[in-house]
């Protein structure tokens, strides 16, 4: 019996992790969203507050910048300014005075957003509840899908947006209509092009949630280990499970560390090399 | 796992993100780098600069150095042979003073010595008339015979 009833406390607590905390057109029971006009008010929280860290420290910073001798801060955001103005020399071709700042906009927030997977999964959820009596919290808002299409769908707009600014609707329809194939397979290539075009949102967006919600299971998997740990008979089974919980969390952290990071650069990358296609006048 | 309504939110919030990080981070960020840059490569221009002025004046210094021995050098050459000149004056003054001494001694010892001669000459008239007129007996008249003493005279 106990048995069962751990495992379906494990499933139960997986789901518990897995749920926005929904506003709106949301099921009773379940607590998950039933159609469009549902908000995940703890993703919009999160991902706010990351937003109004990131200006709040920008706008500091901006005036206060000191081009003779920049102290460790300002270095820092030095580093990472260059980093990405750099990326963008790369890969961009031509000059579009957006790309830069986009590119660093994604690059810093997506980081910040996929750091929250980093905080221990239970932390915030626990303090939650007992602070504020929040029952469902899900911290990590790019584990949500309409986080990281808000995202994509933004890009996919300037992606059009270019691609008709640089070569003109005539020369838009023109890439529909003749681009992989040449004129004599039109159909193929109408259809090829929309799969080719509608691909790049889709496979931003669902790259970046992907990643970040299957790390995050994997880290609700190893906190499962400690519920465990009190099932074990002894002092010796406790410390072990207890042991290889703490080992499992600190390896997958220092991974998952580099996972997040990579999310966000891919994603950034992955901006810029589309709108740089847009902005190739002859594909 | 729905998309919902939350995208929208999340489209504004990323796109506001965009434009204040442009205009409050990247902007200013940007502008300060390349300054920067600008300013070092000024820097470096302006050291560079330098260095090449420095040589010149190192080089113009050098220059004037050796003007400046060469220089001395002559004026050292010139006051030697000036030196020289003046010893070789007073040299040569010297032989004439000297010179010149000796031939006013000359003259004083010569008309000394015919002054002696004249004196010895009129002594010797007075001791030959003396003489004569002891040998004559009587005392020649010294007016009456001038003629005579002259005669003698000038033969002595």
């Amino acid at each position: 019996m106990a048995e069962a009833a751990s495992g379906g406390g494990t499933v139960q607590y997986i789901q518990h992790h897995l749920t926005n905390l929904c506003a709106g057109q949301c099921d009773p029971v379940t607590h998950k969203a039933t159609g469009f006009w549902a908000l995940h008010l703890d993703t919009i929280f999160f991902s706010y507050a990351l937003a109004a860290l990131i200006m709040v420290v920008s706008w500091r910073l901006g005036r206060s910048l000191v081009s003779d001798a920049p102290s460790g801060f300002q270095n820092f955001v030095e580093t990472i300014v260059d980093f990405v103005a750099q990326q963008v020399r790369d890969t961009f071709p031509g000059h579009n005075p957006l790309i830069a700042p986009l590119a660093l906009t994604i690059f810093v927030w997506v980081w910040l957003m996929n750091f929250m997977d980093l905080i221990p999964v239970d932390l915030l959820p626990v303090l939650a509840n007992a602070i504020f009596g929040i029952e469902y919290l899900k911290v990590v808002p790019t584990t949500d899908l309409s986080a990281t299409f808000a995202m994509s769908l933004v890009v996919f707009a300037l992606i059009i947006y270019y691609n008709i600014k640089i070569k003109g609707l005539s020369g838009y329809a023109k890439m529909f209509l003749f681009h992989p194939f040449g004129k004599f397979l039109v159909p193929v290539n109408i259809v090829m092009t929309i799969i080719e075009e509608l691909a790049k949102p889709l496979s931003l967006g669902l790259r970046l949630f992907g990643n970040l919600f299957a790390g995050e299971l994997v880290f609700l998997l190893i906190a499962l280990i400690g519920g465990t740990m009190f099932l074990a008979a002894g002092f010796f089974g406790a410390m072990f499970w207890g042991g290889l919980q703490v080992l499992l969390d600190l390896g997958w952290l220092i991974f998952h560390l580099l996972v997040i990071t990579l999310q966000a650069f891919i994603f950034m990358v992955l901006t810029i090399v589309y709108l740089g296609m847009a902005h190739v006048e002859d594909h | 796992m729905n998309i919902t309504v939350t995208l929208i939110f999340q489209m504004i919030a990323f796109i506001l993100l965009i434009w204040f990080v442009n205009k409050y981070l990247w902007t200013p960020v940007n502008a300060m780098l390349e300054d920067r840059q600008k300013r070092i490569a000024d820097g470096l221009a302006a050291a560079e600069k330098g260095k090449h002025e420095q040589e010149l004046a190192e080089k113009h210094a050098k220059e004037t150095l050796k003007e400046a021995k060469t220089q001395a050098a002559e004026v050292l050459a010139q006051a030697e042979k000036r030196a020289s000149i003046i010893v070789e004056e007073s040299k040569e003054k010297a032989q004439i003073e000297g010179d010149r001494i000796k031939a006013s001694a000359q003259s004083e010892i010569d008309q000394e010595v015919s002054r002696a001669k004249e004196q010895l000459r009129g002594q010797v008239a007075e001791i030959a008339v003396a003489g004569a007129s002891r040998v004559l007996g009587r005392e020649i008249d010294s007016k009456s015979h001038d003629k005579l003493m002259k005669d003698l005279i000038e033969q002595i």
